[in-house]
């Protein structure tokens, strides 16, 4: 089987790329949302206790 | 949590490579079952999920532990996107197997169901500000929910349906052949550990704000700013 063939999914490219598409963005997703929500957490604090130690 | 990513990235790499090359097409739907690797182990994981929050829930709610309730609220997000992914993969597999993205019938609704009830758990802990009190409202909602689990297991016995019956969890022999069964289950595997990894990211992040007051946070987001 070729790479061409293999793209082609018998005929069904579309419904089967799209599928692992939709699952591969979705679930990228529920990992990098909460990694970057850590990072803008502990920069949030960080600036509060900042400003909380100079007054 | 380095080894549990080395773990879920090598089953979903030969899960992949059995499904999508290995496995040979389907005699009845061609190439287009090749959506199953990630339609069924999503299906199974929204259920599982559901049931783990539903359970951790009820921990917190019974013996207050903390712990609990952040297992619970955390699994949430990642069991929301596997009802979405089963749902949308199922409507991309329907359309050229059944000539339809979507109908009415008791397996798809009671999936659908069980999205609300996910982004219900989400919505319902977001709105209120005690998270403590959050969590008991969260936990309760995930209880009442659980009767919709049944319903989606047996949906496909109970009711006509175009949806077509189990062939894995079947009490004599599963009807698929094995190189169609071992991607499969080695694609359910993966997608495991990758509720793992995705649930722990979260749990960071929720525990993380709820000690803001604690010394350990507070030493750690002015380490994380210099």
């Amino acid at each position: 089987m070729n790479w061409q063939e293999f793209f082609a999914m018998g005929g069904y490219a579309f419904y089967v790329w799209t599928s692992y598409a939709v699952t591969f963005i979705v679930l990228l997703a529920n990992i990098i949302i909460p990694i970057v929500r850590r990072k803008q957490f502990l920069r949030q604090q960080a600036l509060k206790q900042k400003r909380q130690g100079t007054l | 949590m380095p080894w549990l990513a080395v773990i879920f990235l090598l089953l979903l790499a030969a899960g992949l490579y059995g499904g999508l090359y290995l496995a040979p097409p389907d005699y009845q739907q061609g190439d287009s079952y090749r959506i199953i690797y990630i339609h069924v182990p999503s299906a199974w994981m929204s259920l599982f999920i559901y049931v783990v929050m539903a359970v951790a829930g009820g921990i917190g709610l019974v013996w207050r532990i903390k712990l609990a309730e952040i297992v619970a609220v955390s699994s949430a997000p990642v069991g929301a996107g596997f009802t979405f992914i089963a749902l949308v993969t199922g409507s991309l597999w329907g359309k050229p197997m059944w000539g339809t993205w979507w109908v009415w019938d008791a397996r798809l609704t009671s999936e659908l169901i069980l999205l609300f009830l996910y982004l219900g758990v989400i919505g319902l802990y977001g709105a209120i500000d005690d998270k403590r009190t959050a969590s008991k409202a969260v936990a309760i909602l995930a209880l009442v929910g659980v009767v919709n689990i049944p319903i989606i297991h047996y949906s496909v016995e109970w009711w006509n349906t175009l949806h077509q019956g189990p062939t894995v969890t079947k009490m004599d022999k599963p009807s698929i052949h094995v190189s169609m069964l071992i991607p499969l289950l080695l694609m359910a595997v993966a997608f495991k550990f990758y509720y793992l990894i995705a649930m722990l990211q979260r749990a960071r992040v929720e525990l993380l704000s709820r000690e803001r007051n604690a010394q350990w946070v507070k030493s750690m987001a002015s380490l994380g700013a210099e």
